[in-house]
């Protein structure tokens, strides 16, 4: 099986649907003559030309209001924000028009967007560039967000997101950009709404989704070998549509849970899972359930620091202990 | 890569123009007209020393360098009084240098020390000094350009003869937010200063692909607000003149300018752009040989008698120890701590004293 990279990956999914659909097109800042900020879009430019693959100006409100409104007539936009941290530029085009705009007509008109890019912190780069507005965007009915952890999943989500014909939002991570995977030989698609279970346990169930879950197996690497604590990793993959069977399954399985996230803690996907949990699973529960989220407060820009705000393997391994206590 | 449009700037310059003959640099002394060139120097080797600390790792993340642009802030800067404000994008060392700001507590910010303007908070793109009236240092482009309006709001506001030097670079221009602000500041008769600082490219884009029309300053004249061009921004000389006068408009009119001026970045866009798809190596050269500012300005105030030689080295010299030395203050500060992070949230957690607010605030463990 071929190992690429994440952003090999991210790069293989535009160019196949790109070579499979005519109507689907790549717009963002850099994503042609420069290849993409971080590269992604490597050779699109010269291998579909400039009516497929388009630089804008920096004008994110006005890009993403013309993909989402080229959607509406049919085309497949792929539209990169540099970083998901500039959507609050477009924040009135993505949820008062993307997510809206099916259900005001009725269900008259589709908006088969995909709007992609870096939505992480841990890059020392400080607050106005560090958000991760995964739960914010999926506050939004009529929007899916989208979180892959992995090349392959990076690849067989992008896909499908691209096919998918709501409005996606697909969220990734420069700090995974070179990390590498096995992807099958020819095509293979991961459909949204499906976690996938990174490391199989019965004392503690960690959930997560993204490069969080990197982490998570460190930490239930050191749970392991230190206090030989089988812990359960469960990747989400994606968030709206959310995997509610795979989530009940390993507190079922477990009975005890902690929710890993490098979002700020209110109103949180671990908020929201812990509803579930409690909901659904009530009887299932051994412990209160958990979440390690980053510290509430904006990005502090110092490294180290920054080191410790974020989760990481030791936050998560202290973080699972406190739950087991 | 730049395109001006044919018509003529509000404020039209006679073929003769020569903005040393401006009242503004008629009546610069000596010492005066050092220390604009003392200022550039200054800017230059804290953003060399800067390049080299990311290079060996002690910086990290973005890094903006404004080495070839010195001319357009410290022009700028030196013609403004006690209550003109100033802010701009993430590319802000410049800025903070040539408003005041000490090179240890910036390079100290870049480091991410506690030491830093911002307490290792901000970074490079975060940089502030209200004491100086320093508003930024915005990382998110266009973001700052309805601030600046806003502190023209407030000067006005409270009738002070004041005005507010909001910068931006010429990617900026075509942000929503840079079109909302022009038409509320001609609207309401502001006292600001749209600087346009172009230096031929947002990131790796030309102007010309990024923006229509030609002319970037003219789009002001769609709503009736004065503006003009700076063609030769690396002329320190040119850029006081002209801000000069858009600060006079602002001053004693209460009218908005939207003033572009021209420049160059020697770097890439930041320091992790190989700075290979867009622009010829040549090209830089070409500026550098001919335009550099700290050069062309160098050369006049030999010309004028001004400046010798042993001065140009003891400014230099100098120039370079305060960078290394702010270098040095830097490495050895301490970090924050991890209680810092959530410190300089809000403000009544910060002034328990005197906190009405009732309720959680904060959602950790
Ligand atoms: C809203 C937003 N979009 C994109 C970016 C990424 N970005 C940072 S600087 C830049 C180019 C800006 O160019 P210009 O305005 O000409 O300023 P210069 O860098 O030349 O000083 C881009 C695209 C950003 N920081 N914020
Ligand atoms: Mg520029």
């Amino acid at each position: 099986m071929p190992v690429i990279t994440y952003r090999e990956a991210l790069n293989q999914a535009m160019a196949e649907e790109l070579e499979r659909d005519p109507s689907v097109v790549l717009m963002g800042e850099e994503v042609g003559q420069f290849h993409g900020a971080y590269k992604v879009s490597e050779g699109l430019l010269a291998r579909f030309g400039p009516k497929r693959v388009i630089d804008t100006p920096i004008s994110e409100a006005g890009f993403i209001g013309l993909g989402i409104g080229a959607a509406m007539l049919g085309l497949r936009p792929v539209m990169e924000l540099m970083f998901w941290s500039f959507y609050s530029v477009a924040f009135d085009q993505i949820f008062n028009n993307a997510a809206n705009i099916r259900y005001m007509s009725g269900g008259l008109i589709n908006c088969p967007i995909v709007i992609r890019g870096p939505a992480n912190g841990g890059t020392n780069v400080g607050a106005t560039h560090s958000h991760t507005p995964e739960a914010i965007a999926a506050y939004h009915p009529g929007i899916k967000v989208v979180v892959p952890s992995t090349a392959y999943d990076a690849k067989g989500l992008l896909k499908s997101a691209i096919r998918d014909n709501d409005p996606v939002m697909f969220m990734e991570n420069t700090i995974l950009y070179n990390d590498k995977g096995e992807i099958p030989e020819g095509e293979y698609l991961v459909p949204l709404g499906q976690a996938a279970l990174r490391r199989e346990g019965r004392d503690i169930s960690i959930i997560g989704h993204g490069r969080p879950i990197q982490m998570a197996l460190k930490a239930a690497a050191m749970l392991e070998e230190k206090h030989n604590i089988k812990a359960e990793v469960l990747d989400l993959r994606s968030i709206r549509p959310l995997d509610e069977e795979a989530i009940l399954a390993t507190v079922r399985k477990t009975n005890r849970v902690l929710i890993v996230e490098e979002n700020k803690p209110f109103c949180g996907i671990g908020a929201q899972l812990t509803y579930l949990i409690q909901d659904k699973g009530f009887d299932h529960l051994d412990a209160p359930v958990k979440r390690l989220t980053s510290m509430d407060a904006p990005a502090i820009y110092s490294k180290p620091l920054e080191e410790q705000q974020i989760p990481n393997p030791q936050r998560i391994f202290d973080a699972a202990l406190a739950v087991l206590k | 890569m730049r395109k001006h449009h044919p018509s003529p700037a509000a404020s039209q310059d006679s073929p003769a123009y020569d903005p040393r003959q401006a009242p503004i640099n008629g009546k610069l002394g000596p010492d005066e007209k050092i220390q604009l060139y003392r200022d550039m120097v200054r800017i230059r080797r804290f953003e060399e020393r800067c390049l080299r600390s990311y290079q060996q790792g002690r910086i990290g993340g973005f890094l903006h360098l404004y080495t070839g642009q010195e001319s357009v802030v410290v022009g700028a800067n030196s013609v403004l009084s006690r209550h003109d404000h100033m802010i701009t994008a993430y590319r802000d060392h410049g800025h903070a240098l040539a408003v005041g700001m000490g090179m240890n507590e910036l390079m100290a910010e870049l480091y991410g020390k506690y030491t830093g303007c911002s307490k290792g908070k901000g970074g490079s793109m975060h940089f502030f000094d209200p004491t100086r009236n320093y508003w930024g240092g915005h990382g998110i482009v266009g973001g700052q350009v309805p601030l600046g309006t806003g502190l023209a709001f407030a000067i006005k506001y409270k009738g002070i003869k004041g005005a507010s030097l909001t910068f931006m670079g010429d990617g900026a221009v075509n942000q929503g937010t840079v079109h909302e602000a022009c038409n509320i500041a001609a609207l309401w008769s502001l006292p600001v200063v749209f600087i346009i600082e172009n230096n031929g490219y947002s990131m790796g884009t030309s102007q010309e692909r990024s923006s229509a029309g030609g002319s970037l300053a003219r789009r002001a004249a769609a709503y009736a607000m004065a503006w003009d061009v700076a063609e030769n921004g690396h002329d320190v000389y040119e850029v006081r003149d002209k801000v000069d006068r858009a600060l006079r408009r602002a001053h004693d009119e209460s009218l908005p300018t939207v003033l572009e001026i021209d420049t160059y970045r020697y770097r890439g866009h930041s320091v992790s752009d190989p700075d290979t798809t867009y622009r010829d190596k040549k090209e830089i050269e070409e500026y550098k040989r001919t335009k550099d500012p700290i050069m062309v300005f160098q050369n006049a105030l030999i010309a004028e008698g001004v400046l010798s030689d042993a001065q140009i080295r003891t400014i230099d010299e100098a120039a370079r120890r305060e960078a290394e030395t702010s270098a040095n203050y830097a490495e050895q500060s301490p970090y924050p701590t991890v209680e810092d992070i959530k410190k300089d949230v809000y403000w009544e957690e910060d002034n328990p004293q005197d906190k009405k607010s009732q309720g959680r605030i904060f959602f950790d463990e």
